[in-house]
Parts: structure tokens; sequence; C-alpha cells
């Protein structure tokens, strides 16, 4: 099944993806790459509100990011369980 | 007995170390384990922001060992990033101690790539190695040695373990001639721009102790220090013009830019060198780990505020609900003593030095100990729980919308401890804007020295409701400095946000030994505040309160009333135009707690005990306007020279001191003012 694009911030909670593209200005780019926000890695919004600053599971760590910085990450649903416990959401 | 003194023959007397790692990977614990040194240790990003040295010893072998700031690479956004890019880059170091946290090991291992790239020297600490055990994360020390090709040692740094070993790998490194320096393949599309660009750089002197290839590298990633460098060089315009084709080439073929395509690359090589060394167990569980659970209620977006401002108030809560009755064993000692000193020494003139001066003034604010103490416990509690960072998480929100930036927050809390370390804890602030902000409002944020001042006016007029008055108070400083980052931000540094990213550290149990270190490190720098600066400047107190020779003590007409009486008058109508309280308000400008210290000297301790005298003087509308002003007029006067000294310009310095006092008057004057109007005069 394809999914697809969307900009880190518009993926629910609890949702896994992995990194399609960096974009955004050049200091904000080598900081994410730097952290790990790199093509292909994996990631897992652990919480995210209708604004304001979410907090990625990438890898072993725990990342805050503002939602403009979320925005300039465009990542790749991977389809598949809630890995939240959450109750499943159809 | 052979071996070793073979390995000294070869190894030299002394050998630089540098520790560099990300933020938090336990750089400080081990450096503490190393030199016995007491550097403060926190459960969140960016607790170090100064390099520190200390040293180890060895056998014959002298190791001078150097604490550096956290950083993710050697690209350096921030000033304490900085500070240890540019140590690692001197070619100071002998060796490299790169401190890895294993429970995160692909991110901690791109810096390691970094360092290894530019020819360090390089030992691997695996720390954290209990926690990487807790999620059954196996690491094959050998094999990762072995693809390295440097040695790996698991270290435990909280429980200093493997201390000792990690030293044998350094000492036995240090001899070592270094080999090749360690290369990653950045794929066909880049290597033979690279190579061309690392063959144009050679010869060139700015650059000489740093590897071609790495200078080649960096040039196509655009980093300025190292571009920097090369712009010295006579040849300069070919090489960057030659540099330009390059990237411009990287990024036809690869629709990708030089920096975005190595930092993939690198982290392709990472990803493989996890698969051969790594094996872990994981399931569903466990990736939704406890500090996620936790993370779901304590970042929640209804819950996140009141929770820490909840948290807040315990924290204050609990300093008075404990504090207070101790505080009263304590002052009812220096009482005691006073009477007895007094009894005891026959000369007039020493037993008022003594009572009046050291025991009054100094006493004063050593009654204040245990509050003091306690309040330390629970920033220690907050700082090794994890829950700082988490702190600025929720606030961001806010902030963002003002316009602030939430790391922001990170050094207002440390700012409860003590306003120098907080206004230093804003160099991991990348953006120059937010950091001058945030220096600015910072010394709004109450330290303990101002706690006596409010416990002593508290404890007399607002007894009841003790817990309550206090956080007023802290909160009115959060709440200030909030306004005026909104206004410094509009009218002084305009500009974008910056963007918001920050590292969240897993929630750790604090442990009773580490806290009470903290506690003890910080409450016992108190203690010997109060016998050194505090000391004298109440001796020189007690010594204007006697002059002129034969004026009444401490009274209007000695030097102290003199001095107290000239600038009384301003404070007027803030409700507290006397003598006493404008001298106790001058002399609390060489820190905060000389406020009491001065409050002991003039009014005595007697029998009655300060707080008599205070009850009689003072209304509680007056001291409330008094607590506000405190709370917000000029820092110490180490906080200034911090301030001078961060921001580098007397002109911010002199800018913080006159906006603090102005608004320091102006809100005491609508407190009290305001408080007529309502009747409670
Ligand atoms: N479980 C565990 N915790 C550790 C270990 N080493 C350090 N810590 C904890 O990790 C946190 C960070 O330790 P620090 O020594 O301050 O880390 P740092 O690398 O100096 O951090 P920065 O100065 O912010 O870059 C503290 O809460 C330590 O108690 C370890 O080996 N195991
Ligand atoms: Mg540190």
């Amino acid at each position: 099944m394809l999914s697809s694009v969307l900009p880190l911030g518009f993926l629910a909670p609890g949702r896994e993806a992995v990194v399609r593209e960096v974009s955004g200005g050049k200091e904000l780019r080598r900081r994410l790459g730097e952290l790990g926000f790199v093509r292909g890695s994996v990631v897992r919004v652990v919480q995210s509100q209708s604004c304001g600053p979410l907090i990625i599971s990438l890898g072993d760590g725990r990342v805050a990011l503002g939602r403009g910085a979320a925005q300039k990450i465009m990542v790749e649903e991977l389809d598949g369980r809630e890995l939240d416990g959450r109750s499943p959401v159809k | 007995m052979v071996a070793s003194s073979q390995a000294a023959a070869k190894t030299p007397k002394e050998i630089t170390v540098g520790l560099a790692g990300n933020p938090n990977s336990g750089k400080t614990s081990m450096f503490n384990n190393l030199t016995g040194a007491r550097q403060h240790v926190g459960n969140w990003p960016g607790v170090t922001v100064e390099k520190k040295e200390g040293r180890h010893i060895r056998d014959d072998v002298v190791v001078r060992v150097v604490d550096l700031p956290g950083t993710y690479s050697l690209g350096a956004f921030s000033e304490d990033e900085a500070v240890a890019r540019n140590y690692i880059l001197s070619g100071e170091p002998d060796l490299v101690i790169n401190i890895v946290d294993a429970s995160n090991l692909e991110r901690n291992l791109y810096l390691t790539t970094q360092l290894m790239e530019m020819g360090a020297n390089v030992v691997i600490a695996l720390n954290m190695f209990d926690e990487a055990e807790k999620k059954q994360i196996r690491i094959d020390l050998e094999a990762m040695a072995g693809i390295l090709g440097v040695p790996v040692v698991p270290t435990v740094a909280v429980r200093n373990k493997g201390t000792s070993e990690l030293v044998a790998a350094a000492v036995g490194a240090a001899g070592k001639e270094p080999g090749r320096a360690f290369t990653i393949d950045y794929g066909k599309e880049a290597e033979p721009g690279i190579a061309k660009l690392e063959a144009a750089l050679a010869g060139v002197e700015t650059i000489k102790h740093l590897p071609a290839r790495w200078v080649a590298v960096k040039l196509l990633e655009g980093d300025e220090s190292i571009y920097g460098r090369v712009m010295q060089s006579p040849r300069a315009g070919e090489i960057i013009k030659l540099r330009d084709e390059v990237a411009a080439h990287i990024e036809r073929v690869t629709g990708l830019d030089p920096e975005s395509l190595f930092a993939d690359r690198r982290y392709g090589f990472i990803g493989g060198l996890i698969r051969e060394t790594v094996t872990r167990k994981s399931t569903v569980e466990d990736r939704l780990s406890v500090s996620d659970r936790i993370d779901r209620v304590v970042t929640n977006r209804l819950l996140g505020i009141p929770i820490f401002f909840l948290s807040m108030f315990a924290v204050f809560q609990f300093t008075f609900v404990l504090g207070g009755p101790l505080s009263g064993y304590v002052e009812a000692f220096f009482g005691w003593l006073g009477a007895v000193a007094g009894a005891l020494i026959a000369n007039e003139l020493v037993a008022s030095l003594v009572v009046d001066g050291i025991i009054g003034g100094v006493g004063s604010v050593l009654v204040f100990i245990p509050p003091i103490f306690l309040i330390f416990f629970a920033i220690s509690l907050l700082e090794d729980s994890g829950y700082m960072a988490r702190a600025a998480y929720v606030m961001d929100r806010f902030m963002h919308r003002l316009g602030l930036h939430g790391k922001s927050f990170i050094p207002l809390l440390v700012g409860f401890g003590c306003n120098v370390p907080a206004i230093m804890a804003c160099r991991t602030l990348e953006n120059r804007r937010d950091r001058m902000i945030t220096i600015l409002i910072t010394p709004l944020m109450s330290c303990a020295a101002r706690l006596p001042v409010y416990v002593l006016f508290v404890g007399v007029f607002f007894a009841a409701y003790q817990g309550l008055v206090i956080f007023s108070l802290y909160l009115l400083g959060i709440v200030l400095a909030i306004v005026m980052g909104v206004l410094f931000k509009r009218f002084l540094f305009k500009g974008e946000v910056s963007p918001f990213v920050m590292e969240l550290p897993p929630y750790r149990v604090p442990t009773l030994k580490g806290v009470l270190i903290h506690m003890w490190e910080r409450g016992w720098a108190f203690i010997k505040r109060a016998g050194t600066v505090i000391f004298s400047v109440v001796i020189i107190i007690w010594v204007l309160a006697n002059l002129p020779a034969g004026v009444e003590f401490a009274g209007r007409e000695s030097y102290l009333g003199a001095i107290g009486g000239f600038v009384a008058p301003v404070f007027a109508p803030l409700g507290f135009g006397t003598w006493e309280a404008a001298a106790a308000l001058i002399f609390g400008l060489l820190a905060k707690e000389v406020v009491v210290g001065t409050f002991g000297v003039v009014y005595g301790i007697g029998e009655e005990g300060l707080a008599a005298a205070i009850q009689t003087y003072w209304t509680p509308l007056s001291a409330y306007a008094f607590m506000v002003m405190s709370l917000i007029y000029i820092p110490c006067v180490a906080a200034i020279a911090t301030i001078k000294r961060e921001t580098n310009s007397w002109r911010w310095t002199g800018f913080a001191v006159a906006y603090s006092l102005t608004l320091g008057w102006v809100m005491a004057f609508l407190v009290y003012q305001g408080g007529r109007l309502f009747g409670l005069g």
C-alpha cells in the first residue's frame, strides 16, 4: 500500500514514519541532521497537540521540536499498528 | 611490573585529555570520578557551559583532564558548543575521551565519527552501560573497537564503574603513534570532488595540523570556522572557487546539498556499524517507555502548565513548612549566643562588634540556612529527574506565541538557585537575540539569596499564608521576566523566533546521594559566602553604624544613618522611606543576603529577636512592597559582573542595572499605592 508524504507536524500521536526529506534554513537542517533527522530514519510521534511543540521519538532518544521545525521534515507514514497502546483508531 | 615500566617508558609523563561527547552523556560525572572534583551534574542537556580542568594521577603519569560542554557535532551553533569545538580543534589535547551514551548509540556515534574524521586520537567510553543493559541492548565491544580502530571501554559514570579501565586505555593510547585518519565513504558522486579539493589544500599553512580530507569535507559543508582558516591562505580564492564547483556538482547529481548528503552517509555508516555490533531485544512495550508514559501526562496540553506551577508551589510549601520551624531553632541559638557573648566580653566596643555586628549581621543571615538547603534540595530533585527540559517544552507553546524561545526557560529555572550560573546557562541558546533577551531577564528570577528577605518579612506579617505569599513573589518574578522579555523582543531584539529543537533526556530517579551532594555543595557555598563576603560587609556596616565617634550606635546620626537617610526619600512613595531600609537595599547590592544582615545590625537581634523590631517599624503592605523591590532591583555585583562577561558589553550591563532599578521602583510603588487605595495600608 502506498502512503503519502506529509510534514512530521501532521503525523498523529503514536504514528511511526520514515523521514524522506529535511528542508528549511541551513542552520536548522544542520541541527536536525546532527540529531539524526536524516533520510531513512524512523520517527514516532510521542506528543503532538493542536499547536505548540511536539515530542518525537528518534532512535533511542526523544527530541522536542517546535511546530515550525516539524513542518520542515517530510515523512512517509508507516502503516501498521498503533504503537502507543491506545485504543486503535479506525 | 616489567610490563608497567615498559608502558611508562613509552607514554609521556603528562598527557592532556579532553572529555567530549553529546550533551547529557555523563562527561562531568566522569570528570568528577577522574579528578575528585564536584562539578555540577544534572539530567538535562547543557549543564556544563565552560571548560573545566582537573588532574588525575595514574602511576607515574599525570593526566590533565578537561571537561567540555556537550556537543552533537563539531558544527557549533551555540557559545557552549563553540567552547568544546575550539578546544578539540586547538590541537591541545593529546587524546579525546569520547563519552558515548550507550543507551542512545546512534546519535552519540555521530560525534564520534566526526572526531575520528578530524584525526583526533580517540578513546571511546560507552557510558550509561547500565541503562543500555536495562534496555537489553547488547554491544559487541571487540567488534566495535575493531571496526572503529580505537579502544572501547564500558563505563557507568554515576557508579564510578570502568573508570580505571578507561584511564588505562587512555594512557595506552596516548603513547601510540596516530595511524591513518579514519574516513567515511561519501559515495561515488562526492568522492572525486573531495579528493580534488583535498589535493588543492596541500600546503595550506593555517590548517596544517588537520587532515586535509576532513578540511575538504568541512569546506563543502560550509563550516564557518574552517572557511575562516582557509580564507587566511594566499590561495584562498582558488580553493573556494574549486569548493563551489564541487558543491554545485554534488547538488546537481544527488539533489542534496553536500551537508545533507554527508550527514546521510555518516548515519549510513553508523547504521551499518550498529547492525554489526549491537543486538537488541525490543518489543512494542519497551518502545513505549516509562518516560513516554510520564510525558503523556506531564507534557499534556491541558495539564502541562498546571503541573508546572503546582510543582513549583509544592517546592515552596515544602521549603517553608519544613524550613520555618528549623529556622526558629537556629534563631534561638544565635539569640542565646549573642546574650552569652555580650555577658562574657568586658570591652564594650568589642562586645558590640561581636554581638551587634557579627552575630547580629551574619547570624541573621545564617538563620535562613534551613529553607535555603531545602530549596536547593528541591531544585536538585527537579534537575536530576529530567523535568527541567520538560518544563521548557511545556512553556514553549506559550513563550513561542509571545515571540520568546522555550529553551530560555532552562536558564530561568536555574536562576532560582543562583543567577550567576543561570546567566551563563544562556550560552546554550543558539540565537544571539534569544540569548541577550534571556540574559537580561534572568536576574528577575528570585535566587536563593533573596529568600531570607522573604522569609523574614513573611514570618512576621503573613505567617498564616507563608507558602502562598512567597510563591506569589516567585511568580511575580516569572511574570515580569516574560513581560520584559516580550518588550525587549519587540523593541530591542526584533526578529523571527528561532526554531525550537531540544533533546529531552529520559526521566531518571534521582539518587538520594546525588541530591544530597547537590544540596550540600550549593548550601555550603551559601555558608561560605556568609563567612566571607557577608561577614566583611556586615563589619563595614557595623563600623559605619559606629562612626563618627561618640554617636549612638546605629542611629540616624551615624554614617550608616546618613547614607541611608540620603537615599531614603526616593523610597518614601513605596512605603519604606526609612534610612534603615535604604541602607539595607544599598548594601544588598553586594549580595542580597546582606539586606537581612543589615537589618540584623541596625535593629539588633536582642532578646525579642529581629522579628519584633520588624513588627514595630513595618506594616504588612510596606513589607510586601519592600519584598517586591528586593526581588526586582539590580542583581547583585556577582550577577552584574557575569552579565558584563557574557554580553561583553558595558552598555547592556548598564541597561540591565538601570531597567531593573526602575522596574523595581515602579512595581513597589504600584503595590504600595495600590494597596493604600484599597485601604490595606
Ligand atoms: N544511569 C546512568 N546515569 C548516568 C551515567 N552517567 C551519568 N549519568 C546521569 O546522566 C546525567 C547527565 O550527567 P552529566 O555528567 O551532567 O552529563 P554531561 O555530559 O556532563 O552533560 P552536559 O554538561 O549537559 O553536556 C546525570 O543525571 C547523571 O546522573 C551512567 O553511567 N548511568
Ligand atoms: Mg557536563
